[in-house]
Formats: structure tokens, sequence, C-alpha cells
């Protein structure tokens, strides 16, 4: 009788705990998904924001290895300078850019590598208007970072070098979820 | 014996041709996550084209599969994806989106918009999942698309690479062998597939800056010690 009233107590106070304190007692594993325990630690192997940033402005395997498990709010102050030195040895006569930044601002906006993307407006990498409020599927942003890169303040210079002439997917993308091509 | 110097010898060009001509977004970007199923291709996110009032979310990871290759990936049950969001302009995260394999159920689980536990280098799944969709198999002539009860839209699988990029000449111009690009040029990524993760979130669950009406948003994939 004694057992069973601990064992009712206890069997209160355990379904207490699990429906109000969640967080520090959430079953090991969600219901369905028998790995997906809420225990397990994982730790981070690779990183992206804005596209081609980190291979292209890191000039060798040890920096690329070290931007890939940076943070954005750190990495700035470690790369900054590392990219800011590739950018001149890519494009020795840099200038301005279309933006009319200099190699410092250029690089600095580069090295807080995030994806800035507009919540209430239309979003693009660059299409002529917007910049920098998203990325869609189908723009061509190789070809914005080359003009940032190669172009100078109007885009005019370097012409061999601020195109790769391939200008679309090679593949229609559908126009409804999941927006992305079937596979080859 | 010879087979194996052969074989070495092979992997060597191997790594010395890739190492040297696949520059793209980020496909196979730095030694220590090439050929890793953590290797991530491409960060994408933009308004819906059909609900203005969400946000879309893609991660490629695994890029330029082959068809054959393409025909028996997998996700990797290791491995997060996320999404890591930054809404007050510090360029910390206030909120995550995991992506988590499980290879029993062959689902893609959902977690999150939610405030991480820690932020930084280190994750763990927070609380329950949001949404979990089947993996849609290679051979399927439609996408597999489910709903959680937050909203959140979500699919998982291969898809073909949306990046295009003639990054073979690029790496000959950035080598010296070449002055220019070529016109027309060549997609180096035609015809190569990616495993991609896509959700379509409610803009009500990721927050704003105020100052600027955006988010700041960056990929990460992570990897269970």
């Amino acid at each position: 009788m004694k057992k069973s009233i601990i064992i009712l107590a206890f069997a209160v106070t355990g379904s207490i705990i699990v429906s109000s304190c969640k967080k520090d007692n959430t079953p090991p594993a969600p219901v369905g998904c028998a790995s997906c325990s809420s225990t397990n630690t994982y730790t981070q192997k690779d990183l992206l924001a804005r596209p081609s940033v980190g291979i292209v402005f890191n000039s060798n395997g040890a920096d690329k290895d070290a931007f890939n498990v940076s943070i954005p709010s750190t990495a700035a102050a470690t790369f900054q300078s590392k990219f800011m030195a590739r950018l001149l040895a890519l494009n020795p006569g840099y200038t301005t850019n279309i933006l009319g930044q200099t190699a410092t601002q250029y690089t600095t906006l580069l090295a807080n590598d995030v994806l800035n993307v507009s919540t209430n407006g239309i979003t693009a990498f660059y299409n002529g208007t917007q910049l920098l409020t998203g990325r869609t599927l189908a723009e061509d942003v190789i070809d914005v970072e080359l003009i940032l890169t190669f172009g100078g303040p109007t885009g005019a210079l370097n012409p061999g070098l601020t195109s790769d002439h391939v200008n679309a997917n090679d593949k229609p993308l559908p126009s409804t979820f999941p927006y992305m091509a079937a596979p080859f | 014996m010879k087979r194996n110097k052969l074989l070495i010898t092979a992997f060597a060009v191997t790594a010395l041709v890739t190492g040297g001509i696949m520059y793209a977004a980020d496909h196979i970007d730095a030694p220590g996550v090439t050929g890793q199923t953590t290797d991530i291709t491409d960060l994408y996110v933009f308004r819906s084209p059909v609900n203005t009032s969400n946000l879309v979310f893609v991660a490629n990871v695994q890029g330029l599969m082959s068809p054959a290759s393409t025909a028996t990936a997998k996700f990797d049950e290791n491995n997060v994806i996320e999404f890591n969001i930054d809404n007050t302009g510090d360029m910390i995260e206030d909120l995550v989106i995991q992506a988590k394999y499980d290879l029993a159920t062959n689902k893609m689980y959902v977690f999150g918009p939610v405030a991480p536990s820690a932020t930084g280098l280190t994750s763990k799944l927070q609380g329950n999942p949001t949404a979990e969709v089947a993996v849609t198999p290679y051979t399927s002539a439609t996408p597999v698309i489910a709903t959680g009860a937050t909203g959140i839209q979500v699919f998982a699988g291969p898809r073909d690479d949306p990046f295009y990029f003639d990054l073979t000449q690029f790496n000959k111009i950035i080598s010296g062998m070449a002055t220019s690009f070529n016109n027309p040029g060549t997609d180096a990524v035609a015809g190569t597939n990616v495993m991609s993760v896509v959700l379509e979130v409610p803009k009500s669950l990721v927050g704003t800056i105020a100052a600027s009406n955006t988010i700041n948003v960056w990929l990460k994939t992570k990897k269970k010690n």
C-alpha cells in the first residue's frame, strides 16, 4: 500500500516534470526519430553564406578549412586582411568597384560573410536594383562577383573577366515548391 | 602491388585535378570537407514566389554527383544541416532551423526555428521536430512534400544542382593559363546533382532586424561527436 503511494507520487511528479520543464527533460529521442536524441553534440564542419567567398578569397587549403570552422561574428577579424591580399593578387589594378567600395570596404563586406535577406521586399543577390537582399535559385551570382572583383568603378574594366558567359542553369526551374529541378 | 600503386597514382592524379580545378559556389571547397557528406555546395534564401508571406530556405550538400552516384546517394544521419538566423544584427544566431536525417525511417526531420541552447561551433537538436518528410527517391517522378504543424513545408532529396559556372576556365585564369573567359562558356556543373533540403517557412517564425527589415542567414553542417 505504502509502496503504491510512493509509485503514484513518483508517477505524478514525473509527469509534472515532463510537461512543465520540457527543456531539461526532453525525451532522449523525439517520437518517430530514434536517431534524433537531444543529448548528442554536433560539431561544425562546413560553413557557407554568400556563394564562393570562402573558396575564392582564401588562397590556400589551410585557410579554407579554418574559414569553414569559423563563426560569422568573429571571422572578419581573422580573414579580412587575407581576403584583401587575395583580392589584390587576383586584380592588382583594383581601385573601387561598381558599389564604390575600396578594397578594404569590399573585403570587409566579404569577410562579414552572411546572406542578408529582406523580410519585406524583393529578394535578390543583385538584380540591377536590389543588392544583397537574398539569393534566388536562378541568379547569375558568379557574374555579379566577377564584376565586383574585376569590373572597376563602372563595371567596364577587364571585359574578358567580368562574365563567364554561362548565364543560366542547364534545366528549367519549377515555379512551385520545392522550386528545384529533378536530378539528372 | 602493381595494382595498388596504380590506384595510388590514380588517386594522386584525381586529387591534383580536383584540388586544382574544382572551384564553385562552395563545391568541394576545402581539404577538410571534400568528399564528405558534410560538404556544403550552396545556400539560397528568397521570398516565396507562391506566397510572399513565406521565405524559402535551400541547403545543398554533396555536390557534383553524377546520375550514377546520385542513384545511391543518401543523407548522412550523423549530420545536422543547420540554417542560422540572426534577427538582431549582431551576426550571432538568434534562431536555428535544423534538418536531421534518420536512416531507419528514411525521413528528414526539421527542428525550429528555435533559439539554440548555445551559439557557435557545437549544437544539439532543439526540442521536438516541427516537420518531417520522407526523402524523395532518385527515381521519383514527383517530389515528396510535407507540411508541419507550424506551417513549414519541407522537401528532402536529390535535385539538379541549380548552380552554374565555367569554373574550369576560371581556374585557368587564376593559374595564369588563360587571360579571359570564353564566349560562350562551359558550365562545369551541368548534368550534376546535389542532395537538397528545401523549407518554406512563414516569415512570422523568423523575426526581423527592425531597422533594416532584414535577417542574416548562414548555413552550417555539423557532425555528431
